[in-house]
């Protein structure tokens, strides 16, 4: 301690903050595996000692308390009474992976083969020599680290016990779709993914389920020339639940990334997204709707680098909160000098339907090229008095408009899902949440 | 059908009356006008009629058919078939015209007891109605009143009363902003309208609204009372004169 009294204020922070670390870590035993994904895990676990697990004092965490995230036991969660077969997507063809409380279930999943794609597990991958995804697994979430960081992104490439890893060689049309039962109220998950979209292909992922009492997944997505990834997720509905995911997603020349988030309950989330725009003429858009009324808090901190010229990128976030619920928004756009002809666009709002509410935005740009356009604004309001005597006026019951403007401030991100019956799955799901939550 | 007695209105927030006593009666199958200089309380009517927050009845009451308004709600008066053409339609991005309308015309139907129309009847419904009042088809794909034209916008409350079907109509200043072109359309349309059991009210600034559209009684209001009710010859009257002479002879501030 005596060592420790006689650090700067900032340097005995840190060493405070390694010493709690590595008393967390202290316990933890990596999954077995083969040799490449040991050496991963391993990596990612000295990465992690050295960055520091989070706390409330650190920049990107003061909106957000991780205690619940970081600390080794999850508090249970009750389940959700929900049949299985309600889930999202249902009437969606695809092919489906399904984890239940965080462990793959091959009777509920489709064969893992469609045409035009590989994937394996990554509890298969470890003994398996398979370039494509040695090369990125745990190597994005590195990359990632900087200059924020995401220690649970590297502690959950240290435990993360399944996943996939998706390598698209050509345009698939049917979506590979991620499903994440629960079964079990205290169990935790921790799933790792690779997807990798070779140049010219396409592939639609789907994740969907509240997964587990606490859930940690890291997605890191690696898009080659003219290649294209259409993802689009649904947290569940499981009020409990607490979540950390990180997507990490790097984009070749003329390469699209659509990402959209639906979160609509869930005691804690927090959804990143970091984003980079590597190759000309790229564009990359994330967006989110989330739901929340009463103990609901919900993050999505995103991070997108404009490092080559002529890429488009959108941020469009919506969060319809009452309640007490809050919700939390911290996006960047950086702008290197070299990306010129950069068109960078960011919107967060909420619509707070009561005064107990809150919304707590964090925009950011950093720009160093010269010729750019960048936008960006945050609001948060309650629903518009005038808009709403109009639909009365017209015999709408003061319910049913209020549900009909919380779905229209909604619109902007839906419009983010590029298909069609993809977005009608989702619209139905908001109109159910609206329609319960009167 | 639509019987206002005695009524007072004051703002909700500042303690100032806006009606002082409003005494008017619009029978089944009439047209009736108000006119009046601006500040005059005309619009502050029409919002009191339809149930706008805001404003306060110190006096007075409101019956259309026997219902007394001021107990309703916006929406339950228009259940019983009053609407209100506004004079600023709002604009809602985010809500596609086709569904709001569609739901207006199922929560009337369902407020009322009646079958609730599925998406292809009403389809076939408002596209006739939009041919009929000359209103392009694309209107209904967009937004509601997002990025339309003033007479766009007009004509949209037009087609929307068209397919609510109101017993009572109220049209606020509804030729503000258009030019003469745009409000022979609307007029046009109102007239479509005109039947032996709707009653119309007509406020308005200018008597050239009531060129196209042929009132039966016309009203002059001025500092929140009607001073002066005539034939369509008043409005003429006003048109030539301005509103000073009459104001002057009934001895009303304007």
């Amino acid at each position: 301690m005596t060592a420790v009294a006689k650090l700067g204020p900032r340097a005995a922070r840190r060493a405070a903050k390694l010493e709690a670390t590595a008393s967390r870590l202290e316990a933890l035993t990596l999954p077995e595996s083969g040799e490449w994904l040991r050496r991963a895990r391993e990596t990612a676990l000295a990465r992690l000692r050295e960055i520091g697990l989070p706390d409330r004092r650190d920049e990107y965490w003061k909106f957000t308390d991780p205690a619940t995230l970081v600390r080794t036991d999850a508090p249970a969660a009750a389940l959700f009474e929900i049949t299985d077969e309600a889930m999202v997507f249902d009437a969606i063809d695809r092919l489906r992976v399904v984890f239940v409380d965080g462990v793959f279930d091959p009777d509920a999943s489709d064969e893992l083969e469609a045409e035009g794609l590989e994937i394996v597990r990554l509890a298969d991958a470890g003994g398996r020599d398979i370039h494509w995804a040695q090369e990125l697994f745990g190597a994005l979430e590195a990359e990632g680290q900087d200059p924020v960081t995401r220690p649970l992104a590297a502690l959950n490439t240290a435990v993360a016990t399944d996943g996939v890893l998706i390598r698209a060689t050509a345009r698939v049309a049917r979506p590979v779709s991620l499903i994440y039962r629960r079964r079990d109220p205290s169990a935790e998950l921790a799933l790792h993914h690779v997807v990798k979209v070779e140049p010219g292909a396409e592939l639609t992922l789907l994740e969907n389920g509240p997964g587990a009492a606490r859930v940690s997944t890291v997605t890191e997505m690696c898009i080659g020339d003219g290649g294209v990834l259409h993802h689009v997720r649904a947290q569940g509905r499981d009020h409990e639940r607490r979540a950390i995911t990180h997507l990490f997603a790097r984009l070749g020349e003329q390469s699209v990334l659509k990402s959209f988030t639906l979160s609509a309950n869930g005691a804690l989330t927090r959804n990143e997204s970091v984003v980079w725009l590597n190759g000309k003429g790229g564009s990359a858009h994330v967006a989110g709707a989330a739901m929340g009324d009463g103990a609901f808090h919900h993050d999505d901190t995103v991070f997108i680098t404009h490092a080559a010229p002529d890429c488009e990128s959108r941020q469009v976030f919506k969060k319809v909160l009452r309640h007490g619920a809050v919700g939390v928004f911290q996006g960047k756009i950086l702008v290197h000098q070299a990306a010129q002809l950069t068109d960078g666009y960011q919107i967060s709002q909420a619509l707070l339907l009561d005064e107990t509410s809150q919304f707590l935005a964090k925009p950011e740009l950093e720009i160093y090229a010269d010729d750019v356009k960048c936008s960006h604004g945050s609001t948060s309001g309650e629903i518009d008095a005038d808009q709403l005597f109009y639909l009365r006026a017209r015999g709408l019951p003061e319910e049913t408009a209020k549900g009909l403007l919380v779905l229209a401030f909604l619109a902007e991100a839906l419009d983010e899902i590029a298909r069609e019956d993809l977005a009608e799955e989702i619209r139905e799901k908001l109109r159910g949440w609206v329609s319960r939550h009167r | 059908m639509l019987e206002i007695k005695n009524l007072h209105v004051k703002l909700e927030e500042e303690d100032k009356a806006i009606l002082k006593g409003v005494d008017l009666t619009v029978e089944a199958g009439k047209v009736h006008a108000i006119m009046g200089p601006n500040g005059s309380g005309k619009s502050t009517l029409a919002y009191v009629l339809s149930g706008r927050d805001g404003y306060e009845v110190t006096e007075g009451s409101i019956m259309l058919e026997g219902h007394d308004l001021l107990d309703m709600e916006p929406e339950e008066r228009a259940a019983i078939g009053l609407f209100l053409a506004f004079q600023y339609p709002v604009e809602i991005p985010g809500v596609g015209n086709m569904t709001f309308m569609r739901t207006a015309v199922n929560a009337l139907r369902k407020a009322r007891g009646e079958e609730e129309m599925s998406s292809a009847e009403f389809l076939k419904a408002v596209r006739a109605k939009a041919k009929e009042l000359k209103i392009d088809a694309e209107m209904l794909k967009r937004p509601v009143n997002v990025g339309f034209s003033g007479g766009e916008k007009k004509r949209n409350e037009i087609l929307q009363m068209a397919m609510l079907e109101p017993k009572m109509c109220v049209l606020d200043e509804t030729d503000s902003g258009l030019d003469v072109d745009a409000m022979r359309l609307v007029a046009d349309g109102v007239n479509a309208l005109r039947d032996a059991g709707r009653g119309f009210l007509v406020i308005t600034h200018y008597q050239r609204l009531l060129d196209h559209i042929r009132p039966d009684v016309v009203h002059i209001m001025a500092d929140g009372r009607i001073v002066k009710t005539g034939g369509p010859e008043l409005a003429l009257e006003v048109e030539t004169n301005g509103y000073a002479d009459i104001l002057a002879e009934t001895g009303a501030a304007a």
